[in-house]
């Protein structure tokens, strides 16, 4: 009963954040509401014994990704006015199709099968149990090269990253080879023929 | 007790507040881009709901790599946003039509 009631507040926050992040005027209240919307949802995978990701996601979205949204946001200077037009008028066609899509994934998910007694929830693990060793044994076994692979395709999105937004700096000089290895004698000396001068 | 299907229910109806974010904000390049993350995070905690229900620990590895890829496409689409309102001063997706026929 403590689990629904705990499950119940923190959905009804999930939604009412979800919600305003689709309606903000200001891209940064709207980024706001995703963090709070990334908690709420922490919160109820702590409560489906999922720690290791909730506290994961907390870190890396509510600590990286989302500061990384405000920080784009904030950076670029966005005129505002344009973006909202046709705001009102697409309102209705799209709750009208988030409507249609809810009324039909709800008529599938509660069917039946998924309300059944062999889905009502097992039983806890005891106090001793750690959700992370259980993870990082899969992981590290099983699921070895994917993980790998995780890893490369961070790197590579960290080098796409950089090297996308990097500006070629104009202040610093560098040797064009090609250029370099055309020079000849007569562009750089001049032999003067002089007399000697006198005391 | 909390059932699977409330989870389910709670998933799906967070996927279609996003699909209507989706809809409404099309102009919005960053909001878009947050839809998106909404997405994923309604389909994690699919995900989650049924890794906890079964008792089976892949579900959890599988929202793993998808916070991993999650973050990584996030950033890039970020880079992408910077470069291009560096290249044409908006982020409108009406106005990005440079590619049109």
């Amino acid at each position: 009963m403590f689990e629904q009631i705990i499950f119940y507040i923190f959905a009804g926050l999930l939604i009412l954040s979800a919600s305003m992040v689709i309606t903000m005027r200001n891209p940064v209240m709207a980024a706001l509401f995703l963090v709070l919307s990334f908690f709420s949802s922490a919160a109820i995978w702590l409560l489906l014994e999922a720690e290791f990701l909730a506290i994961a996601l907390v870190l890396v979205y509510v600590g990286a990704v989302m500061v990384l949204f405000l920080f784009v946001i904030m950076m670029l200077d966005v005129n505002l006015a344009p973006l909202r037009e046709g705001f009102a008028r697409h309102l209705p066609f799209g709750l009208a199709v988030a409507v249609l899509m809810m009324i039909a994934m709800g008529l599938v998910v509660n069917s039946g099968y998924f309300r059944s007694e062999g889905m009502t929830a097992p039983v806890s693990f005891g106090p001793g149990y750690s959700n992370t060793t259980e993870l990082g044994e899969v992981l590290y076994t099983d699921y070895l090269y994917p993980f790998e692979i995780a890893g490369a395709i961070l790197l590579v999105a960290i080098i796409a990253a950089i090297s996308l937004t990097t500006r070629k700096p104009r202040s610093t000089k560098t040797q064009q080879p090609g250029l370099q290895v055309q020079v000849r004698k007569e562009d750089r000396l001049r032999i003067i023929k002089m007399d000697a001068e006198k005391q | 007790m909390i059932v699977l299907s409330d989870v389910l229910i709670l998933a799906a109806i967070l996927f279609s507040i996003s699909v209507a974010g989706i809809f409404i904000n099309r102009k919005n390049v960053i909001i878009l881009l947050m839809c998106i993350e909404l997405m994923l995070l309604s389909v994690n905690m699919n995900f989650i709901a049924f890794s906890h229900f079964l008792h089976d620990i892949n579900g959890q590895i599988f929202v793993f790599f998808i916070l991993t890829v999650a973050a990584a496409e996030s950033a890039i689409g970020l880079a992408i946003l910077v470069v291009l309102f560096r290249n044409r001063q908006t982020i409108n997706v009406d106005d990005l039509d440079s590619m049109k026929g």
